[in-house]
């Protein structure tokens, strides 16, 4: 969707701030939040994919006056409540009102670090052959999905060139509609800076994306 | 009680914001996890490892040995060009938001950037969880129109004939950066260079310190 979260290229925002690598966190509530967040993902109530339209769907105002764990934090309540595994009066009375299902898995403390050892991985085996090699010219498609996609709108409608071929891997689109993983061939694909921005972009920048088959046709 | 979300106020520079509001997001964050605790939904022993886990175990020390070995060992160099995944797994940094690693490396001719424009999707086993400003609408939005705008907010000037590439991390792939080994560092061990590497050479933001930079330098 054409959301907030589709930042690139935008102007305005004003300088970057650096920060140094300690603290991590920046309230007590971030650990916390941060936290939840990746135990209700293990629970495997939804994909990762989800989680992300979860948090892009909040209204550009919201999205953009939030820090990145509150948007997570807002991501996740929506999550729940869709799901219908936390009530909205849950959380404002901070105790379980009704009986709600169980969840799929419970993330255990002792099963922690081999849960995160395993990951997600989102590569899948080949259905079919890879319809592009690398070299090869491609135009991003111009496309507006209502729902998740990962395509940013600052490479559609361009042409870049195939680099490298990254195997097949787990839809966005479909993962995030519940629509299946239908997973499809990644490619990561170099655009001159000139071609996205024109006149405006300095010399010598390139940008590389991984874009899936889908997001793709012959240029 | 009304809990309203935590929206619709300025927190332009991540979450430096106090008082009332940030009380608010905190008081919601312990309802939150006081429900989902008592529906069996989270094991809280776990929250408490996965904070753990990020707070002390995994961060860019890691990456910084993975970096440093790259410069002393062209074997492993070479591999990490390969299979940059299989790589850094035999250093034991594997998993969540690194299934699929790839190194980008720095030369005099050019210059690599990583950014996420659409979320915050940042290698977490080699550089841990990623510094607010990475995930912030500022970065976000400049590090693929104007990386060289970045680096000057960084206080980083790159000579003109250096090319500038910016990875986008729109899929699962991961991007490590390989920053240039500095000069004056021939026959110091892999303990000692890796000293020298910060988080911001391996996202693209800094370069290596140089001899003499490191003491107290924060890692």
């Amino acid at each position: 969707m054409n959301g907030a979260q589709d930042l690139g290229g935008m102007m305005g925002f004003g300088p970057v701030v650096p920060e140094p690598v300690k603290p991590l966190f920046h309230a007590n509530w971030e650990p916390r939040a941060f936290a939840l967040t990746l135990a209700m993902g293990a629970t495997g109530e939804w994909t990762i994919d989800m989680a992300r339209f979860a948090r892009e769907s909040l209204p550009p105002p919201v999205y953009l006056t939030s820090s990145y764990y509150q948007i997570w934090l807002a991501g996740l309540e929506r999550l729940l409540e869709e799901r219908g595994l936390v009530t909205e009066e849950e959380i404002a009375a901070g105790r379980s009102l009704v009986d709600s299902r169980p969840v799929k898995r419970v993330l255990a403390a002792d099963k922690v670090a081999e849960t995160l050892a395993r990951g997600g991985p989102t590569e899948r085996d080949a259905a079919t052959p890879a319809r592009f090699k690398p070299g090869d010219r491609v135009r991003a498609r111009t496309m507006n999905p209502t729902g998740h996609t990962r395509i940013p709108r600052y490479c559609r409608g361009h042409v870049g060139t195939v680099e490298a071929i990254h195997g097949v891997h787990v839809f966005p689109d479909t993962s995030a509609a519940g629509a299946g993983e239908n997973p499809a061939w990644l490619y990561g694909v170099a655009f001159d800076g000139r071609e996205i921005w024109g006149e405006d972009s300095a010399q010598g920048v390139s940008l590389r994306i991984d874009l899936w088959e889908p997001y793709l046709d012959p240029a | 009680m009304a809990h309203e979300h935590p929206h619709g106020h300025s927190h332009n520079h991540g979450d430096h914001d106090h008082g009332s509001h940030m009380d608010e997001t905190d008081a919601r964050v312990r309802a939150l996890e006081s429900v989902l605790v008592e529906k069996g939904y989270v094991d809280p022993a776990a929250l408490d490892v996965l904070i753990e886990t990020y707070e002390t175990k995994v961060g860019p020390h890691n990456g910084a040995r993975v970096v440093a070995k790259a410069w002393s060992d062209p074997e492993f160099r070479d591999w990490l060009r390969e299979d940059a995944t299989a790589a850094i797994h035999s250093l034991g940094y594997i998993g969540r938001q690194g299934e699929h690693m790839v190194a980008v490396e720095n030369t005099p001719e050019e210059h690599n950037m990583v950014v996420c424009t659409l979320c915050s999707c940042y290698p977490w086993p080699v550089l841990g969880l990623p510094p607010v400003w990475y995930k912030s609408a500022p970065y976000r939005a400049k590090a693929v129109r104007d990386p060289r705008g970045v680096l000057a907010d960084f206080g980083v000037t790159l000579p003109d004939r250096t090319r500038i590439r910016v990875w986008d991390s729109t899929a699962e792939i991961r991007y490590l950066v390989i920053p240039m080994r500095p000069a004056g560092t021939d026959g110091w061990s892999e303990e000692a260079l890796a000293r020298l590497v910060t988080r911001d050479s391996m996202i693209g933001t800094g370069l290596a310190l140089v001899p003499g930079e490191a003491e107290g330098a924060a890692q």
